[in-house]
């Protein structure tokens, strides 16, 4: 269409976080991706922490002194959390994206009802295990403590 | 096919993790509620349920299988999120080699951990 | 005796301009448009630039969301101007702005090429290998409403744009196909008419392709005109696993009805006589 310029109108990484007024399902996406990468930052560590144990009990003991630290408390509940989150959110994205959960097409008929209608009653179930399992977490925390 | 057999592991991934990782979760921080699979008291990081889980046959599968579960999982995913970054090929290729290597080194590591564990003399 | 004539009240549109001549970046402009109720969006646009600056510049042709055309950012959210009322979305400022995740060429004119492209991408026409019937057709292709009910909901699509505007990985991705081109490579897929489907399969099952799609869902709620582009994303997926799990069915392709074939048809109606004698 000739050589008019053109001004580049894409939104980049703002649009993962601030598009526009967005529907629930846009925030739990970008929750999901969050908790994703923290997850997996969080296992590579996990994996060198955990393997101490073929060291012995001293060692292991050691270690576990080492975690006792707030900070580590903190994380350990941050990271519950996300994965409770990130696996209930999972489970209702497999069901989605296998097609099991966005219904038949159907012939519009305004007022519309799409896909989001028929997942919403999912996503509802799915967010209210969540918050029981983070109660649930939280309070086994203090328990312990 | 290629995308697609990543994405359908992907996803069987995530379903062996959500069970998995689920009973873990629930071992290690549900143990005051729960205090499953802590024979010697709720502590799940005490010493001696540690020691039992290692000896049993049955969690150092288990681990095992999450391990590598979670490592192609989380690498599948974390490339995933790069790659809608908008790299140019030759990175794309980078990055898809680097996670094989890193995830396959990172599951052998794992997996001695784990069989090393259960082999151990205490 | 003066007749009930609607109330009118001033509502603020703010709306970015970009001149390519004359500009590096958007700028934003503001305009005050008299508003009674009934008006559209996009005649809120006419008033402007009859009245107060006729430089302005945006797509329109139907005025009656059967085009397209006039997809753009209404107060955040991408939709058809022509179909919005400005009364309903505000009672003081609008904010108009060119779909975003497309190159801008003028006002609220953006760069549609992309769409075409990934939409020419998909081949969005019926695939079949009897191509003598094709050219000349002898009957016509066999299909019943049941059939047509799993497809038809994709075809009133009208390429406006608004579903890539509120994609998130089109935010970033410039390669993704984008919810336009997947649902419409669903669509035909899921013609029964068409046999397309393993070409089709290696089309969209590409680093960029339908596995780029998370269920953000953002592209349904926008579609001005309930086309439900996720739904048939997820279903196109559902379709490739199956297909690599090899679990999945493969019906023939709708065969040409031969008139010896045809079913029942209505007896033909006698028509009256004529009223003019000729």
């Amino acid at each position: 269409m000739g050589n008019v310029k053109r001004y580049d109108n894409r939104l980049g990484i703002t649009g993962w976080l601030s598009g526009g007024r967005w529907g629930v399902e846009r925030y739990l996406y970008f929750i999901h991706r969050i908790t994703g990468v923290g997850i997996l930052l969080f296992f590579m560590m996990h994996i060198f922490e955990s393997s101490l144990r073929v060291f012995g009990p001293a060692t292991w003991n050691a270690a576990m002194e080492t975690l006792e630290h707030p900070l580590f408390k903190v994380g350990e509940i941050v990271v519950f959390c996300g994965f409770a989150f990130h696996a209930l959110n999972g489970l209702r994205l497999i069901l989605i994206e296998l097609g099991l959960a966005v219904g038949k097409a159907e012939e519009p008929i305004y007022p519309y009802r799409s896909s989001l209608n028929t997942q919403r009653p999912l996503m509802v179930v799915v967010m209210i295990v969540c918050s029981l399992l983070i109660v649930a977490g939280v309070y086994d925390f203090f328990l312990g403590q | 096919m290629r995308e697609t057999a990543y994405w359908t592991w992907f996803i069987i991934a995530g379903i062996v993790l959500f069970c998995l990782v689920g009973l873990h979760m629930m071992i290690m921080h549900l143990d005051g509620l729960l205090g499953i699979f802590n024979p010697a008291g709720t502590v799940s990081l005490a010493w001696k349920n540690v020691l039992f889980r290692n000896k049993s046959l049955f969690f150092t599968i288990t681990y095992i299988i999450m391990l590598a579960a979670a490592l192609y999982h989380g690498f599948y995913g974390f490339r995933t999120i790069l790659f809608e970054l908008g790299l140019r090929k030759a990175t794309q290729r980078f990055i898809t080699v680097f996670f094989w290597i890193v995830g396959i080194g990172l599951f052998v590591f794992g997996a001695y951990a784990a069989l090393a564990a259960k082999a151990m003399k205490i | 005796m003066e007749k009930d004539t609607p109330p009118k009240c001033n509502i603020i549109f703010y709306i970015r301009r970009f001149d390519p001549e004359h500009d590096e970046a958007p700028w934003v402009q503001q305009f005050t448009v008299q508003v009674e109720r009934g008006m559209t969006i996009l005649d809120g646009l006419h008033q402007i630039k009859e009245t107060q600056d006729s430089s302005l510049a945006w797509r329109f042709s139907c005025r009656m969301g059967v085009c397209g055309s006039c997809a753009m950012l209404i107060n955040g959210k991408p939709t058809l101007a022509c179909n919005t009322q400005i009364l309903e979305v505000t009672n003081q400022t609008i904010t108009l702005a060119p779909l975003p995740n497309f190159a801008i060429i003028k006002d609220l004119v953006p760069d549609l090429e992309p769409l075409f492209e990934k939409h020419r991408y998909i081949h969005p026409y019926i695939k079949r290998k009897d191509l003598e019937e094709m050219a000349n057709p002898t009957g016509e292709y066999f299909q019943t409403p049941q059939e047509l009910e799993k497809y038809l909901q994709f075809t009133y699509c009208i390429k406006c744009g608004a579903c890539i505007a509120a994609c998130p990985t089109m935010a970033t991705d410039r390669d993704y196909l984008g919810p336009t081109a997947l649902a419409q490579a669903y669509r035909y897929n899921t013609d029964s008419r068409d046999d397309g489907f393993k070409a089709r399969k290696d089309m969209v099952d590409v680093s960029h392709g339908v596995f780029n799609c998370h269920y953000a869902g953002e592209c349904s709620r926008v579609c001005p005109k309930g086309v439900d582009p996720a739904r048939a994303i997820q279903l196109m997926k559902r379709n490739l696993v199956l297909d690599y799990l090899k679990l999945k069915r493969h019906k023939k392709p709708a065969h040409a009805l031969k008139s010896s074939e045809r079913v029942e048809q209505k007896p033909k109606v006698s028509a009256p006589p004529f009223t003019v004698k000729s």
